[in-house]
């Protein structure tokens, strides 16, 4: 592996588990009114 | 307003777009492509499509969805008559009833097999085949296209088929938060931890055979990510990469807009699209890159390994992983492992086809969840059928060009240019900021006047060299590179009629599908405007 190949490694890798990580923080970390309480959950069988 | 079922939990909706979209793919297309096409400098072309292909139309199609759901519209019909508010508008929603439908037709079968090769590993059923010819004849005779020492009927592939079949349709029949959401919840994690598992694996394998030195895994990250920066002035490569963020991302299939139909007004989308496209590529680019290429360069070597790579995705995962995974010590447990993520990996993602016909069904013409079930799966049971017995014939080849290729293009192409000239792209950056949990930077509201042109480009060079010689292959005619002076239509037409009826068959056999979904369409909305509830 030349060291080309270690920098588009890396770089391809870390740009995308910063992505993930980054929307998954925000995710996690989300204000509670946007998240559904059990209550709230409507799945609706109609028959 | 008819009550729809909603999403039990933000993460569940997450979770079920992006186990739509980690399919085969991502584990085998994506390093295929790869190492075939400039290394490392493929990323180059690849992030560009990503960022002006990929992302764009997961926004796209998740305002779409949305924004039909608040008209009780999960399907493409529904949605593009909303959107239009034209006539038209939900006949040309036909696409997303028939690129879903097609490919579920297919692709449960294929899943069966994943499921069948892991039950063969954990008994060590090709546990002594070293050799890729013999491999080879292994899954012809499986598939029924041979017979052999190892099988000598279709019975054991129709039983792996009738069982993926009932696993399928009792996660639909239970519903999105009962069904889906409850079993994307366990997937997807359990495809993470096992991608990264095997991936760890192989990583860790140092050099296998010590007389062969140099095939160590240093050199096999090596052959997949040095980058060759003169394969970026070839056209191809930058096709490649665009086709790859295409095919990956599930777009064009109406999946995404029907899970996102089950959002409520104010729900977010701008983030959850993107962790969800964010999440597939952390399981093409980093998991799916690190296994299969790796795993076959060490065993196989440089020359094999790309050889098997030009051949396929099915050859790269049914004929050359089972030898490679053979070779790794536990290799039966290694190999069930492989195929159970692939299985588990094909779930997710059939379960979304039948999401837009069954919510088709539900929206338009009324139906419960357990009799648009119970009815979806007994037609797609009969001609799934057509797939397994014609399979040596082409027709499952068929099915994948007429509805995985070529009208999920187009689909895609119709929402983009639907979504630009209808909603237009000031008003629909307003619609994926409505709720949303981040705001994405300004500049990338250009892209919604990009993508449509990238798209369109890109399938007008399909269009010309890779689907009319395709079409017009099976009656024997070469359509290479100047066909269209070569062969006046009138030719074609005629060969076509001379040779392989069993292919015209099923192209009449698919058109009559499309004429049946039209009538379907025509019919639910002159039924809701006799009831007076027409939209």
């Amino acid at each position: 592996m030349t060291a080309l190949g270690w920098i588009f490694m890396i770089t391809s890798w870390g740009l995308i588990i910063s992505l993930c990580a980054v929307c998954f923080y925000k995710v996690l970390t989300t204000r509670k009114e946007n998240i559904h309480a059990p209550l709230d959950i409507d799945t609706d069988q109609t028959d | 307003m008819q009550n729809r079922e909603k999403w039990g939990s933000r993460i569940g909706i997450i979770l079920a777009v992006a186990g739509s979209a980690v399919g085969l793919g991502n584990f085998l297309r994506f390093p295929g492509q790869a190492c075939q096409n400039g290394g490392g400098a493929f990323m180059i072309p690849y992030f560009i499509s990503f960022l002006l292909l990929g992302i764009p139309l997961c926004w796209i199609e998740w305002t779409l969805g949305r924004y039909g759901g608040q008209f009780s519209h999960g399907s493409l019909p529904g949605i593009f008559d909303s959107v239009t508010k034209k006539k038209w508008g939900k006949y040309v929603g036909v696409l997303g009833l028939f690129v879903p439908l097609v490919i579920f037709f297919y692709y449960t079968y294929l899943e069966s097999w994943c499921l069948g090769y892991s039950i063969f590993s954990l008994v060590g059923k090709y546990s002594h085949i070293s050799d890729p010819k013999e491999m080879s004849g292994f899954l012809s005779a499986f598939q029924g296209l041979t017979k052999n020492s190892h099988f000598n009927t279709l019975g054991i592939a129709y039983g792996c088929f009738v069982l993926t079949f009932v696993v399928n349709m009792i996660v639909i029949y239970k519903g999105l938060a009962k069904g889906i959401e409850f079993i994307c919840k366990i997937a997807v994690p359990i495809l993470i931890a096992g991608g990264l598992f095997l991936m760890i694996r192989i990583l860790t394998l140092g050099t296998p055979d010590p007389s062969k030195v140099d095939l160590n895994v240093t050199n096999a990250l090596g052959f997949m990510w040095n980058p060759d920066f003169a394969a970026l002035s070839q056209p191809k490569v930058w096709l490649a990469a665009a086709g790859q963020i295409f095919f990956t991302l599930s777009v064009g299939l109406g999946a995404i807009m029907t899970y996102a139909s089950y959002l409520r007004k104010n729900d977010d989308i701008a983030l959850s699209s993107t962790t969800a496209a964010g999440m597939n590529e952390l399981f093409e680019v980093v998991i799916g890159g690190s296994i299969v290429i790796p795993a076959a360069y060490l065993f196989l070597g440089p020359e094999l390994t790309l050889a098997t790579a030009q051949k396929g995705v099915f050859d790269l995962g049914f004929v050359t992983m089972p030898i490679v995974l053979n070779k790794i010590p536990f290799g039966d447990i290694f190999g069930f492992y492989w195929f159970f993520l692939l299985f588990l990996a094909g779930i997710t993602s059939s379960i979304s086809l039948m999401q837009p016909i069954i919510s088709f069904l539900e929206d338009e013409f009324g139906w419960n969840r357990h009799k648009s079930a119970l009815a979806l799966g007994i037609v797609c049971f009969v001609v799934a059928h057509a797939c397994i017995f014609g399979l040596g014939a082409g027709v499952l080849d068929e099915f994948d060009f007429w509805g995985g290729t070529l009208a999920i293009t187009i689909c895609a192409f119709v929402e983009v240019m639907i979504f630009i000239i209808y909603i237009g792209p000031k008003r629909g950056w307003e619609l994926l900021h409505r709720g949303a949990d981040i705001k994405i930077p300004d500049i990338f509201r250009y892209l919604f006047y990009i993508t449509p042109f990238y798209l369109g480009a890109i399938l007008l060079y399909w269009a010309l060299f890779n689907w009319v010689p395709w079409i017009v292959k099976p009656f024997g005619i070469d359509m290479s590179i100047g066909w269209i002076n070569k062969y006046p239509w009138i030719n074609i037409t005629q060969k076509v009629c001379e040779k392989n009826p069993l292919i015209l068959y099923t192209r009449g056999g698919l058109l009559l599908l499309i004429a049946l979904l039209l009538a379907m369409i025509f019919t639910a909305w002159k039924l809701k405007k006799n009831k007076g509830g027409a939209k």
